[in-house]
């Protein structure tokens, strides 16, 4: 009995305060897989939103006539480079190479950068054609609707991965942060390629 | 990291990114040859969901991590995608009959 009540004190004094770590991962990383995963709700909402649009409309532009598919899937390429090299400083930073993962980083950020530079060139040529958030020359204002808010919100996302990630490179750099750190920034910025496979194939693809 | 070295390091890496290049590029060469759009969504679906899952297995490093993690990640996904698909792809199909009656 003495024994079981000294465990639960041990218990509720940890840093879970109430189990035994049952997905053996610090808290912080476990922390991010949950805002992962109550993320990927936000995106499924705005997708299922843009199919039901679409299937309920029943016509829809062909997209290859309005957006350069080359150039998205260009886009697409960076984004996966950008993923790897993201993975890499994460394997260097629990191998402990440390100017590895500064390099690393850094390349990712340059990815990141990439990317967003294309977007606004996509986003202003689209403008540039006639389309608003409410109305387009298409005839189908949902069409140009779900294309900036989906894009848009994908877009937030890639910017604020891209400042999360130099600010994880600084403070990489002042030796502030554990490896754990730079895993859990590389989880967000997986999440943001991950969510950009389903946009690359259900808005533009299909 | 106690699972650092059944990951496999950067090799594997190497080889997701390469896989993951080689779906996109069948992604859109499926979309270039015009196959019927049944099947054009079917493939582009799968082409997809592999990709997602090579990403999260190796990038996101979920395929060294203790199941309890991987089911707290993929079961609210995969009853997600059950409920998408069974009940509100129908209803949107089914606005579009009453649009079109």
């Amino acid at each position: 009995m003495a024994a079981g009540v000294a465990d639960q004190q041990q218990v509720l004094a940890s840093e879970w305060g109430g189990g035994r770590s049952p997905f053996a991962v610090g808290w912080p990383k476990f922390m991010m897989w949950i805002f992962l995963v109550s993320d990927t709700l936000t995106f499924a909402g705005l997708l299922a939103g843009y199919g039901v649009m679409r299937l309920s409309l029943g016509r829809w532009p062909i997209q290859f006539e309005i957006f350069t598919i080359w150039l998205v899937s260009l886009m697409t390429f960076i984004l996966i480079c950008s993923s790897a090299t993201m993975a890499v400083a994460v394997g260097a930073a629990r191998r402990g190479d440390h100017p590895r993962v500064l390099r690393f980083l850094l390349l990712t950020v340059l990815g990141g950068l990439l990317f967003l530079g294309m977007q606004a060139y996509e986003w202003t040529t689209f403008i540039r054609e006639g389309a608003r958030l409410f109305g387009n020359p298409w005839g189908i204002p949902q069409f140009s609707a779900t294309f900036f808010i989906i894009t848009g919100f994908h877009g937030g996302h890639v910017t604020g991965g891209v400042i999360y990630l130099l600010i994880t490179a600084i403070r990489w750099s002042r030796r502030r942060i554990q490896p754990e750190s730079v895993e859990i920034a590389g989880l967000y910025w997986h999440f943001v390629d991950l969510v950009w496979v389903f946009i690359f194939t259900l808005l533009y693809l299909l | 990291m106690s699972e650092g070295e059944h990951s496999g390091g950067d090799r594997s890496y190497v080889v997701t990114w390469f896989w993951l290049l080689v779906i996109t590029i069948l992604e859109v060469a499926i979309v270039l040859v015009k196959v019927p759009r049944a099947l054009l969504a079917i493939s582009l679906m799968t082409l997809a969901l592999m990709k997602a899952a090579l990403i999260m297995a190796y990038f996101m490093h979920l395929k060294y991590e203790r199941l309890s993690l991987i089911y707290t990640v993929v079961v609210p996904m995969f009853a997600l995608a059950v409920i998408l698909f069974g009940f509100v792809g129908p209803d949107a199909l089914s606005v579009r009959h009453l649009r079109t009656r």
